[in-house]
């Protein structure tokens, strides 16, 4: 596949754009974890929900 | 499951684990094929193999307006309806839009500068893409800077339907005005005037990032739910009566 005399502003745009959406990716999935963490945390210290269900219960 | 049904956090929370798996499939597997369909797509007569550009820099400026429409009717949901989840949804989608709006304006730049000799002209259409990226900041801020969540989106979901005027002034804004830009060619009353040798990767790639965009926003939206719910225990925790020695 020839990129002709562009080719940097075609790799740079893919890349820019494969590191963002993995950046967008990676940082919900760290949010989610230390969310869930930290209720896990909250919950075992005897903090409960009143309708006694777990917080981080996602079923 | 009808929206009355999925206002219930738990339910939405059930719902939103059994299927991000499999949409995060389908998403992997069609940007594989709309990556693959770009990749072997000819080059353009005139701008040679940057038209490449345009299969990723269409879909996430059709997504940046789109993100916008979606907190716009969640905005509805939080001052009409009080839709439990309005806000959720869109507080949630907000940080995915600023991304979107982002690569927009980055990858638009990265295809004029080959093509127009030029990375950035104040013209209509980049303007107010650039206004929609610094209403995104300014919404982030925004439910940063309040701590009481319902609070919060009241401004939100005020701020967001004002912004939404912009959004009809970036998709007119190439027939209202003589912009550097090109005028539409895909969404336009005569059809599309792409070859289908561009169209189909093209909407192959716009299919592809919505799909990473739903599903993103619902992973996003499980994260608020919880989030609240850490919130509602550390208050549940500090209301507690402290025993004195």
């Amino acid at each position: 596949m020839a990129l002709g005399p562009y080719a940097s502003f075609i790799v740079t745009s893919y890349a820019l754009v494969a590191a963002v959406v993995l950046i967008l990716i990676v940082w919900i999935a760290i949010d989610h974890r230390r969310v869930r963490a930290r209720l896990h945390e909250m919950e075992s210290s005897g903090v409960a929900r009143r309708s006694g269900r777990g917080a981080a219960d996602l079923t | 499951m009808t929206l009355t049904e999925l206002a219930n956090p738990t339910r939405f929370l059930s719902l939103a684990t059994r299927i991000l798996p499999w949409l995060a499939i389908l998403t992997g597997v069609l940007l594989a094929i709309g990556l693959y369909q770009s990749a072997v797509a000819p080059d353009d007569y005139q701008q040679g193999a940057t038209v490449k550009i345009m299969f990723i820099h269409v879909p996430n400026a059709w997504l940046s307006m789109f993100v916008w429409g979606v907190m716009s009717v969640a905005s509805l949901g939080t001052l009409v309806w009080r839709h439990p989840l309005a806000d959720v949804a869109a507080k949630a989608a907000a940080p995915i839009g600023a991304a979107f709006t982002f690569l927009a304006l980055v990858t638009g730049s990265l295809w004029g500068r080959p093509m127009w000799g030029t990375y950035w002209e104040w013209d209509a259409r980049l303007t107010s893409v650039l206004i929609l990226f610094l209403m995104y900041l300014g919404l982030i801020a925004l439910w940063r800077a309040v701590e009481d969540p319902s609070r919060a989106a009241r401004a939100a979901a005020v701020l967001t339907l004002v912004g939404a005027i912009n959004i009809p002034i970036i998709k007119f804004s190439v027939d209202w005005w003589n912009t550097l830009h090109q005028p539409a060619s895909v969404m336009k009353m005569s059809g599309s005037s792409l070859d289908k040798s561009f169209l189909i990767p093209l909407l192959v790639m716009a299919v592809a990032f919505s799909l990473l965009f739903i599903t993103l926003h619902l992973a996003a939206m499980r994260n608020e739910i919880l989030r609240r719910r850490l919130r509602a225990l550390q208050m549940l925790q500090a209301s507690k009566p402290v025993a004195l020695p």
